[in-house]
């Protein structure tokens, strides 16, 4: 890509909808987000995955204009979010973390009233409106006050309100969090509905699970930095490979067979993990050799990855 | 920075101002009542208890009863506080506990337009407020027509006085008790002092000079000189004041908010 650039001939791999390039973001000394590129093409829903702390939360309010970049330049729709917000905000729908559902006003009033921030006309509004309850479920609640909602509800309304504007761009900050499992499998599912409407998505999530099931490409941040960015799967085949041997308290040998073996491996003290990808053979030998209980083969998740990559360590 | 200054303000502040007063329509019968009870209880204290102590007031030049001194006193009073404790407290409650602002920051509404939206907000609840204890107080026969009519425009004016610096302590407060301070050193102050409850000719000379700095004496000046039914060029320099006072302290508003605000 960069030296299609420096031929001057470059073309945007089909024009995406947000590409970031080179965005700092300082907060006084700290540097929240440091030099951070990516994009998100046309109809994908791109991941940012972080622990707490890690920028992804800053990265996304620099895309959707409520905080100025230090450097660096953010295009969303090919326009740039320093001069062009007011433009780039009226296409796009944002899901903040932080509960912003107006508790004075009932269910379908917080959507009527947020039509009217994008001008959107009376009648249309309401249509709009009694549409969306309806996608999320909550037409039989429209005139219930807000503090009668349950957590799920709400987060179902927050999503609503970022679709009244039915926006190109739909930005979700960590959409679930709080959520029990239900509430949470109720929200994707709607969230791959839209998928299948064409709609772009930037989400950012530190659920594993919600990342390798909505996210096409992600990147994985610490720190303010991007560690890897790919697909889930990639992600998956390149740093963890394709199955795990769990081994609890591994004994002695284990570890000096690991280590003959050159396998890749880390070792968290009382337990050990083995990566690997020969499928069911090393794990018999292990079985049989080392261990009869406590010692489980699995396939590889994202959080595999993550934890590898971002450590084991709290973030607090 | 640039380019949050850049989306700068337009019409659009009215959006802010909509929804505040969807909420309002939703507990007007509520709202109604504080201004409608309120200059009652006024009159019957002062008007009824204590002016048979205080009897006539020597008022620019003519003597007039106490009851007709402090009636547009009370307006002017309750158009401050209606601005003042909208932007402060109540802002307050939208921005950090409600989180309304930044769900409106997500839309195309900038930070400046919600600031404006509510500060207009604020000195429409001044309006609402004046225009209620406007028709109680002439039930009582205490106001001239129709010149006491244009302290209906000058509730905007006096609003958006208010409103301003309220919201200028709500982008500096570090929380929401902190207001008290504003509250005991300002507006305290304000409603004893400003020539609502007695004329500030009656102050030493130094106290007089502080009294005409504050805003509220100039807006008490004009609701009773309106309300007596005299409309001298005089008023026009407390008028001018109010603008001078709305001028400064709107924009320093609308600059602290962006500071707390954007980051």
């Amino acid at each position: 890509m960069e030296s299609m650039k420096s031929a001057g001939t470059f073309i945007e791999p089909s024009s995406p909808i947000v590409r970031a390039d080179h965005v700092v973001k300082k907060f006084g000394d700290f540097t929240a987000v440091n030099d951070i590129s990516f994009h998100v093409l046309r109809g994908e829903c791109f991941g940012i995955l972080g622990p707490n702390g890690a920028g992804k939360t800053t990265m996304t309010r620099m895309v959707y204009g409520f905080s100025p970049m230090t450097r660096g330049r953010l295009d969303v729709f090919g326009l740039d979010i320093s001069t062009r917000s007011r433009a780039i905000k009226a296409r796009i729908g944002v899901c903040q973390q932080e509960n912003s559902i107006d508790p004075e006003l009932t269910v379908l009033e917080n959507l009527e009233v947020f039509a009217r921030y994008f001008d959107m006309p009376k009648k249309e509004a309401r249509d709009k409106a009694l549409d969306l309850l309806a996608f999320i479920s909550l037409d039989h609640r429209r005139d219930a006050p807000i503090h009668e909602l349950s957590g799920g509800m709400m987060r179902r309304l927050v999503l609503a309100r970022a679709l009244i504007n039915q926006p190109d761009l739909l930005i979700l900050d960590e959409p679930t969090i709080g959520l029990d499992p239900q509430s949470r499998h109720q929200f994707w599912e709607r969230l791959e509905e839209l998928r299948k409407k064409g709609i772009s998505m930037l989400l950012t999530t530190h659920y594993m699970e919600e990342a390798s099931r909505l996210c096409d490409r992600l990147i994985i941040m610490d720190q303010g930095a991007i560690l890897v960015n790919g697909t889930p799967k990639e992600l998956i085949r390149r740093h963890v490979g394709r199955d795990i041997i769990e081994v609890v308290d591994p004994p002695d040998g284990l570890r000096e067979f690991v280590r003959t073996q050159n396998l890749d491996h880390e070792d968290l003290g009382h337990r050990l993990n083995i990566y690997c990808n020969d499928r069911g053979d090393l794990y018999q030998k292990i079985a049989n050799d080392f261990c009869g209980e406590g010692c489980v083969m699995r396939t590889a998740t994202l959080e595999d990855v993550f934890l590898k990559l971002t450590g084991r360590d709290l973030r607090e | 920075m640039s380019a949050i200054h850049k989306a700068s303000i337009s019409l659009r502040f009215i959006r802010i101002w909509q929804r505040n007063l969807t909420v309002y329509r939703k507990s007007w019968k509520i709202s109604f009542i504080p201004p409608l009870l309120e200059p009652l209880f006024y009159l019957l204290a002062f008007g009824v208890g204590l002016s048979s102590l205080v009897g006539n007031v020597r008022y620019q030049g003519s003597d007039i009863s106490y009851v007709r001194f402090i009636a547009p006193g009370l307006i002017a009073i309750s158009i401050m506080y209606n601005a003042f404790f909208e932007t402060t407290y109540t802002s307050y409650v939208r921005m950090y506990y409600q989180k309304t602002f930044d769900a409106m920051m997500a839309t195309p509404l900038s930070m400046e337009e919600i600031i404006t939206g509510e500060i207009v907000w604020g000195a429409t609840k001044s309006l609402v407020a004046a225009t209620i204890m406007l028709v109680v107080i002439s039930a009582f026969g205490l106001l001239s027509y129709p010149e006491c009519l244009l302290i209906l425009p000058l509730a905007l004016l006096g609003g958006i006085a208010f409103s301003s610096i309220g919201m200028l302590f709500t982008g500096m407060v570090a929380n929401i008790e902190m207001f008290n301070l504003p509250v005991f050193l300002f507006v305290t102050p304000m409603f004893l002092f400003s020539g609502t409850f007695f004329p500030t000719e009656n102050l030493p000379g130094w106290a007089r000079f502080l009294a005409s700095l504050l805003p509220l004496t100039h807006l008490a000046n004009m609701t009773r000189t309106l309300g007596q039914g005299n409309i001298p060029l005089s008023l026009l320099w407390d008028a001018g004041y109010l603008l001078l006072f709305s001028l400064i302290f709107f924009p320093l508003a609308v600059m602290k908010m962006h500071k707390r605000l954007i980051k």
